[in-house]
This record gives C-alpha cells, sequence and structure tokens, in this order.
C-alpha cells in the first residue's frame, strides 16, 4: 500500500506497488480522466501532475510514490485552471476530447512555471501530447488568452 | 442547375417548405414505439425530443460523438424549430430502432457522379432509399450525419413545438395561431399570458402529432447558423465525459489480447506454465478471428496492467494463415501487375476518346503511390461487456450501434431485444469504429468471466498493427495538352484492393462473392467524381486481392485520389505554363461549376495568391505555396498550402521542410454551425497532413511493422501550420463536413514542395519515414527490466 497526496487527499493506494499510477488511478480510484494511450509515455493522455510537473502517469511506479503530491484533472484547481477552462470553452477548443485531459494538465503546468509563455515555449511543453483531431491551434490561442486573463488577475 | 442529387432531396433550400416525400412519409421518421422517459412529469413528444418538467430539453441523438461535433449540430436542428432555449437543452444517446437508421449512407455509396441525370443513376438511387427501410443500419459515418437529420430533426422540432402551442391554446382556450413559441416558452399575445414548456410537457404528449408542418423560412433561423461551442465540451474538461474505456460497471474485470503478429493469422497453442506473473490473472484464453480480425489468445485480469504484463511472458504459437510471407514490396509489385494488365478492371466514367486525345496531343504520363495508413485514434480498441444468463449488456464507442448488437447477440446465441448495447462518447474513429471484430472478441472473453463484466482493451501496439488499413494504392495519369495549353485527354488508371469486398462480409457475414458484384465506389472515388471537364476522359481502376485487411479511413478513396488528381492538375498546369488555379478554371465554365469557381476564387483572394512561386524571408529561408481543391461527401474544399525550407545545421535534419501555413475555403453548403465547419476543417487538414509527412504503414512477412506514434507519427503542436478557414455562404441544403478538408492537403503540400525544390513528389509520405523498430515490445521490456 502505498500512501499519497492525491487531488489534495491523503489517499492510500492499495494495488501492488509495481502498477503503473495510470492504473491505480483508473482502475482503483476510479478517476477516468486521466487516459490510457500509448503505455510508454509517448502520447501524453495520462499526464498528471507529480508536484507541479506534467508527468505521463503510465510511467510512474506506485513504490516511487510514497508521499507524492499527485493532481489529475478532476483536482485541477485554482486561478490559472479557471482561467484555462474558460479560454478552452471560449476558443471550443475540444472534439473528441480524449486528449483534453492531458492537454489542460500540461497547459497548467506550463503557465505555472511560465506565466506568459511565448509561442515556442508552448511549443516545448504542449509537443508530447498527441491529439489526433488537430486541436493545437486552438489550443496555442486558448492557452496566450488564458495566460492574459490570469495576467490581469 | 439542379442535380440529380439537390432533386432528389426534395430542394430542401426553397425558403419556407411545406413538407413532402415521395419516398418517406415525414412520419416514417418522427416516432417509434419508445418506453417513457425515466422522470414522471418528462414527456416524450416523439422519437426525437422529452420536454422535462423542470423545463430541460432532451434531444435524441441517433448518431456517435467523436469529435466532428454532431451532437451539437444535430440538437441545434431540433431545437431551432422548437424554438427551444439553447442553455435548457441537453442530448441523450439514442435507443436501438429503425427510427434512427442512417437514410443517406447507401444511396450516396452508389458509383455515380453527382451530376449524373441519366436513368441509371436515378433508378439506382431511387431503389437504395427505398431499400433503406430493409437494410438500413444506424451508422455514423461517410460524412453523412447532418445531411441525414437536416429534415428529420426539424421536423420533430416543428411537430413538438406545434403540440406544445396546441395543448397552450386549449389551456387558455384561445386559437392555435394566437400562440408563438419562443425560447422555452408558449405566449398568447393578446392576453398577455405565457406557460413554459415544461408546464406544458404532459398535456402537449396527450395530442396527436400534427397532420402537416410548416418548417421555417431559413431567413428567420435564430440558431441554425451560429458559432456554438460544443454542447458536450464542459464534461471533456473536468473528466466527467465517459469514453468507451470509462465504462465501469460493478465488479469489473479487466482483459488485454495478445493477437497473431501476421494479419489474419490464429492461434495454435500457448503455455501458461512460463508465466512469471499469475497474481491478479483470472485466466488465459484462445480467440477466434471474430469478422475480419485476428485470432489470439486473451488474459483475463483484475487490472489492464496484469493483465498486459502476462501476455508480455506468454509462449504462444502461432498459425500464421495467408498473409504469412507477404512484404510491402510484394504488394507494390501487385498493384503494379494490376496497372499493367490491358483487361479487367472497372470503367467508372468515359468520356469522348481519352485513348485517341493523348495521342493527338502533348502527353504526359505520371504515376502516383499512397501506402497503408492506420487510423490510430487516441483511444485504443477497447469494448466492455457483460453476459448474464439471457441477456448481456455492451458499453463501447462505435459508429455501428446496430450491426453490433446484432453480431454480439449471433455470438452469444441471444435475439438482439436481450443484448444493451451503452453507445460511449468516442476517443476518435476516423473510421475504425465502423469494425465490429472489437466488439465481438470482447463479448467472447466476457463469457468467460460471466457474470462479472469484462472490460477487453488492446495495448496500442495490439491497436497499431491489427487494424483495417486505408488500402494502399497506385495510379497512373496520363494527360494530353493542345497547342494553347488545354487539357484535352485525360486518363486515371489506378489500383488497389476494395474495402466493400471485405467489409461488406464482414458486417453482414455474407460471402465475398456477393460483395463482388457490387462496384465498390470507394475504388475510384475522388478521381470519377471530380467536376473538371475534359473533353476525353476516362477513369479507370483494377481491383486487387490481398490478404490485407482494408476499411474506411476518413474520407477513404477521396485521400489517395485526391492525391493523384490533384498532382497530376498541377503537373499539368506547369506543363501548359499556367497558373494552377488558372489551369484548373479552364476545366470549371459549366453552370454546375458555379461553387467551384466561387471556392477557388475566395481562395485566390483570401490567400494572396500569386501563384506557387518560391521567394525567401529576411533570414534567406525559402518559402513557396501549392494549391489544390476537392469535392467530397457534397462539399468543395480548396487549400493553399505554405512551405518553408528547413535548413540543415551540420548532419542530418530529421526533416528538410516544415508547413507554416494553410488556407482553406469551402462550400458545404448552408453551414449549420460555421465554428463547428471550421473546427473540422482544421481537423481533416491536421490528419490529412500528419499521413502526407511522414506515415506508412509497411509489412514484413504479413506483419505490421509500426507499433507505437513515434513509429507512425502525428502532426504536433510545434509542427502543425497555422490554419485559417473560410467558410462560404450559401443556402443550398447542407452537405458533408468532416472528413471534407483531409483530401486536399496532401496535394497541396506536394505541389508546394514541387515549388520549393523543383523535384516532383509522387509518392507518400512526403519526409523520410521513421525507422522500423526491431526487437520485442519496448513495453514488455519496460516491464521486464523493473521486475528485475
Amino acid at each position: 500500500m502505498v500512501s499519497v497526496r492525491l487531488n489534495g487527499k491523503t489517499v492510500d493506494l492499495k494495488s501492488a506497488t509495481d502498477t503503473p499510477l495510470l492504473w491505480a488511478l483508473r482502475c482503483e480510484q476510479r478517476l477516468t480522466g486521466t487516459k490510457f494511450g500509448c503505455g510508454i509515455g509517448v502520447c501524453g493522455a495520462c499526464t498528471v501532475l507529480l508536484d507541479n510537473r506534467a508527468t505521463p502517469a503510465c510511467q510512474l511506479l506506485l513504490k516511487d510514490l510514497r508521499g507524492a503530491r499527485i493532481t489529475t484533472v478532476e483536482g485541477l484547481q485554482g486561478p490559472v485552471a479557471q482561467a484555462l477552462r474558460a479560454a478552452w470553452i471560449e476558443f471550443d477548443v475540444v472534439q473528441c476530447g480524449y486528449c483534453q485531459s492531458g492537454q489542460l494538465v500540461a497547459a497548467a503546468a506550463l503557465l505555472a512555471r511560465c506565466p506568459v509563455p511565448t509561442d515556442l515555449q508552448i511549443d516545448m511543453a504542449m509537443r508530447g501530447i498527441a491529439c489526433r483531431c488537430g486541436t493545437f491551434p486552438r489550443i496555442r490561442k486558448a492557452i496566450h488568452k488564458a495566460a492574459a486573463m490570469c495576467r490581469r488577475g | 442547375m439542379l442535380t440529380r442529387r439537390t432533386f432528389l432531396l426534395g430542394g430542401a433550400a426553397a425558403g419556407a417548405l411545406v413538407v413532402g416525400w415521395t419516398l418517406l412519409r415525414p412520419e416514417d421518421r418522427l416516432d417509434a414505439d419508445l418506453p417513457p422517459p425515466a422522470t414522471t412529469g418528462d414527456a416524450r413528444l416523439n422519437g426525437w425530443v422529452v420536454i422535462g418538467a423542470d423545463n430541460h430539453v432532451t434531444i435524441v441523438m441517433s448518431k456517435a460523438e467523436m469529435g466532428q461535433g454532431v451532437h451539437t449540430g444535430a440538437a441545434m436542428l431540433l431545437a431551432e424549430e422548437l424554438d427551444a432555449d439553447w442553455s435548457q437543452v441537453r442530448v441523450e444517446q439514442s435507443a436501438i430502432e429503425p427510427l434512427y437508421v442512417n437514410h443517406e449512407n447507401l444511396p450516396r455509396s452508389l458509383p455515380f457522379r453527382p451530376d449524373d441525370d441519366g436513368a441509371l443513376a436515378h433508378i439506382s438511387e431511387f431503389l437504395a432509399r427505398r431499400s433503406t427501410r430493409v437494410l438500413g443500419s444506424m451508422v455514423t459515418g461517410g460524412s453523412t450525419s447532418i445531411v441525414d437529420l437536416w429534415q428529420p430533426m426539424r421536423e420533430a422540432g416543428a411537430s413538438a413545438r406545434a403540440m406544445l402551442c396546441g395543448a397552450a391554446a386549449r389551456r387558455w382556450d384561445v386559437q392555435v395561431e394566437q400562440c408563438q413559441a419562443r425560447s422555452g416558452r408558449v405566449f398568447h399575445a393578446a392576453s398577455g399570458r405565457s406557460a413554459s414548456f415544461g408546464e406544458l410537457a404532459t398535456d402537449a404528449r396527450d395530442l396527436p402529432h400534427p397532420g402537416h408542418l410548416t418548417l421555417k423560412d431559413p431567413k428567420t433561423f435564430t440558431l441554425i447558423g451560429k458559432r456554438l461551442g460544443h454542447i458536450e465540451a464542459k464534461a471533456k474538461l473536468d473528466g466527467t465525459a465517459r469514453f468507451g474505456i470509462d465504462a465501469l460497471p460493478d465488479h469489473l474485470l479487466y482483459a488485454s489480447v495478445l493477437m497473431c503478429p501476421t494479419l489474419g493469422g490464429t492461434v495454435r497453442k500457448f503455455d501458461t506454465n512460463k508465466v512469471m506473473h499469475k497474481i491478479g490473472v483470472k485466466g488465459f484464453y484462445p480467440i477466434d478471428a471474430y469478422h475480419g480480425g485476428t485470432g489470439g489468445v486473451a488474459a483475463i485480469a483484475e487490472n489492464p496492467f496484469i493483465a498486459m504484463r502476462a501476455l508480455c511472458e506468454l509462449p504462444v504459437e502461432w498459425d500464421h494463415g495467408p498473409a504469412a510471407g507477404l512484404n510491402t514490396d510484394d504488394v507494390r509489385a501487385a498493384l503494379t501487375r494490376a496497372l499493367q494488365s490491358s483487361d479487367g478492371g472497372h470503367t467508372f466514367y468515359r468520356t469522348g476518346d481519352a485513348e485517341a486525345a493523348l495521342k493527338r496531343g502533348k502527353m504526359l504520363e505520371m504515376r502516383y503511390e499512397v501506402p497503408y495508413l492506420a487510423h490510430g485514434a487516441l483511444e485504443p480498441v477497447n469494448c466492455t461487456v457483460q453476459v448474464d444468463g439471457r441477456k448481456a449488456q455492451v458499453w463501447v464507442s462505435t459508429q455501428v450501434p446496430m450491426a453490433a448488437r446484432k453480431a454480439v447477440a449471433n455470438m452469444l446465441g441471444l435475439s438482439p431485444g436481450d443484448v444493451q448495447i451503452h453507445q460511449q462518447l468516442l476517443g476518435g474513429a476516423f473510421g475504425r469504429r465502423l469494425e465490429i471484430d472489437f466488439i465481438v472478441q470482447a463479448a467472447a472473453i466476457a463469457r468467460h468471466a460471466s457474470p462479472n463484466p469484462v472490460q477487453t482493451i488492446w495495448s496500442r501496439p495490439q491497436d497499431m498493427t491489427h487494424d483495417f488499413y486505408r488500402p494502399a494504392c497506385m495510379a497512373v495519369c496520363r494527360g494530353a495538352l493542345d497547342a494553347d495549353g488545354r487539357l484535352v485527354g485525360w486518363q486515371s488508371v489506378s489500383a488497389s484492393q476494395s474495402i466493400a469486398e471485405q467489409a461488406l462480409p464482414r458486417a453482414f457475414g455474407k460471402p465475398r462473392f456477393l460483395a463482388r458484384l457490387l462496384t465498390d465506389a470507394t475504388m475510384a472515388e475522388g478521381a470519377f467524381d471530380q467536376p473538371y471537364a475534359c473533353p476525353n476522359m476516362l477513369v479507370h481502376h483494377h481491383r486487387v486481392e490481398l490478404p490485407v485487411p482494408v476499411g474506411y479511413w476518413r474520407s477513404v478513396g477521396h485521400s489517395h485520389q485526391a492525391f493523384f488528381v490533384e498532382c497530376f492538375l498541377d503537373e499539368m498546369a506547369a506543363a501548359a505554363g499556367k497558373d494552377p488555379i488558372a489551369f484548373r478554371l479552364e476545366l470549371l465554365t459549366q453552370p454546375a461549376h458555379r461553387r467551384h469557381v466561387r471556392v477557388l476564387e475566395t481562395l485566390r483572394e483570401r490567400a494572396a495568391w500569386r501563384g506557387p512561386a518560391q521567394w525567401k524571408d529576411r533570414d534567406g529561408v525559402a518559402f513557396a505555396r501549392g494549391m489544390a481543391m476537392h469535392e467530397s461527401f457534397g462539399s468543395v474544399v480548396a487549400q493553399v498550402a505554405e512551405v518553408a525550407e528547413i535548413k540543415r545545421q551540420g548532419g542530418t535534419a530529421e526533416r528538410d521542410f516544415r508547413v507554416t501555413r494553410v488556407v482553406c475555403v469551402v462550400d458545404c453548403g448552408r453551414a449549420i454551425n460555421p465554428n463547428l465547419v471550421e473546427q473540422q476543417m482544421e481537423s481533416g487538414i491536421v490528419f490529412g497532413l500528419s499521413a502526407a509527412l511522414q506515415q506508412a504503414i509497411t509489412l514484413r512477412n504479413g506483419q505490421v511493422q509500426q507499433h507505437y506514434f513515434p513509429d507512425f507519427p502525428i502532426v504536433d503542436m510545434e509542427t502543425c501550420p497555422v490554419i485559417e478557414t473560410y467558410v462560404l455562404d450559401s443556402d443550398a441544403a447542407p452537405e458533408g463536413v468532416g472528413e471534407t478538408a483531409t483530401p486536399p492537403i496532401a496535394p497541396a503540400v506536394a505541389n508546394a514542395l514541387f515549388a520549393l525544390t523543383g523535384q516532383r513528389h509522387r509518392r507518400l509520405p512526403l519526409q523520410a519515414t521513421p525507422a522500423v523498430p526491431e526487437g520485442n515490445d519496448p513495453w514488455c521490456q519496460s516491464v521486464s527490466m523493473a521486475r528485475q
């Protein structure tokens, strides 16, 4: 059993300790916002915040996570998350939506460490999150807009 | 000009329209014997809408939402005529009922040009529409959803509105003509009285459907034409949206599968004794090849990780089947042989004498080629099934719920009525979820754990190596120019597998020879049905049989024929010394070409087109442009692609050019929601661009060599171009949108690349494909390393 801070609460993860966090979140905690896409950390569908870093949950094993602070899309809160969601709605970013949890989490991590990102910084932070529907142009606009909203406060 | 298609669809654009239909009466698509709504006080006014006592309007969705926005667009059609308040609209997936079958798939899959006014075309379409009553199925595909729903959903809204007004008139004892609906309420202006839809719902339910309906004059639309966002967007931003993989019924077990690496193979035997990690594994079971799929072994376990890891370690002996030994080069050789054969094949279009014209004029001959492609939806193939006695429940993301229910019932020996399908949101589909192989497979697996439900999830490599691929295709295009540089002869001969020949037996279980009797229009669509008027033209296709499963991939035949046609026209324009847009306009001079001309002229203006010529920016980086136009699914889309060189700095760059900007113009008839149309243009462009740049599925010994996205690269945030879309205003009936932006992007980029480099690229993909991975699945390697 591994005890973690998950979305602000202390939670005991009971799955075997060699289980990737992705499956403990989905199957045990029923937090299905974190998606399975590849299992090898190349598609970004399972991106969560580990402390404040965007990380694919399929690459995190429970045994390495004792005491870790983890945030999934369900627990994404605060002014940055609010601004991101509002901008996502304004530009109607989502299509199928399967990758969007990962996109939002990665964008939140970006704005947390870089409140006014350039296009290049957006490229670097977001290129690991695959989207087959092609929502990239709208994601870019939404990140810039959310950054502006946060600046205005 | 009235084309055959608009004629048969009843000229729905002509202002306020009294509904009349020669083939189907309006009531045929209005209502069915459905159970009452779960909440008392809610009232079902017809098969498409439920009015809640709390004023919510629940609109019933017969189509699958896979990102294309159909739940939003379809709800707008009904809400418009109902005069509902959009903020009170919800959507709900429909039951599986004949009421909800797609009436457009069959008539739109016939091998006739849109402007074919011949008796055979008319009679075929008439018969196809008639037989939809018997053969029709619930299908989300072929960019037909809005076309299919345009009439019945507006009628359903108008009918429900009439009933609500009727109920109000009765309550207030006034003439129904004096009652008007607006924003979710019915008003009686003379007395100043009003009542909400919710207050009137149960009274309205007891009234008969009105005998005839008058639909709104499009000039008075308040919702249709508005830029609304996806109705389900919020749920997709907080983790509450439910995709297939998110169906988690109680007592759920999980399964994963290891299928024969050779396409179409089966399992001979396997040895579970050697599996080290059996804790949490409930069992291993052989699985057959279902509905065109491949056989293999399933592991059922407590979670998907345990199931997938157990399969990594399982020694299996395979029966490799008919595809064993087949390499990509063999496929190319087979296609080349077919192209060279002088007999066989099917002529899809012939006018004038192309052979003679080619001999007379200045003749050019070009060969083109495209590879197999996977769908690669981000949500891996999955399906959850619970078999409990004589009942079964299925939670699945599917484009064909009706066919899925029948097939699951057959496999389990149940009647379709005993199988309940819970349609989930689709995490992408692009045609992959038109197949039912994985649904029947999941039902077969779930039997072993009955009465527990089992969610079967394919790993990414299983998803990519056991797809139904966009067929590889080759073409030879010959063209002749006269002394004035006009295209006077055009011959297009292509060769590929037929999708329908495989897909019809897969879906209906009928033997292949029956499917062969039909002409599969998808083989040559995008070539025979294009608008260009060349006086001497021949479009011919050779069907090739190969043991590779092929399927419907976003825009289907258009995805490759547009590449051939539009690259060929670019080459002919260059040979004639003419601007590519001007050259095309010379072939579009008839009245029926008005919309194509408008699209091209708008493109020329919006893109500030001054020809494909190369230029350099301040840093000396070379840029160039190319263009393409294509008609598919009733819509016309033209694009200009701008490409830039990537200067090599030491060593070799991964890519030598990038696509920086795309300008896109679309005429899709009336745009129900211009925001969604623009979004689908962006989506289709990015999807097609991924394929054009680096994607190819290759075979070695009958095995697909690509396993993960890095092997089959997709455009990402860094490589995605700026996209500008212009949606033309139109009063014509709405046409398809979801697939129509994909066909022109590959030729537009290839033509730009010629302008940039002077080299013609006649084979996709345009950039180097990644090295094929060797050795074991890296995921299996990583879990075995984690154990040590």
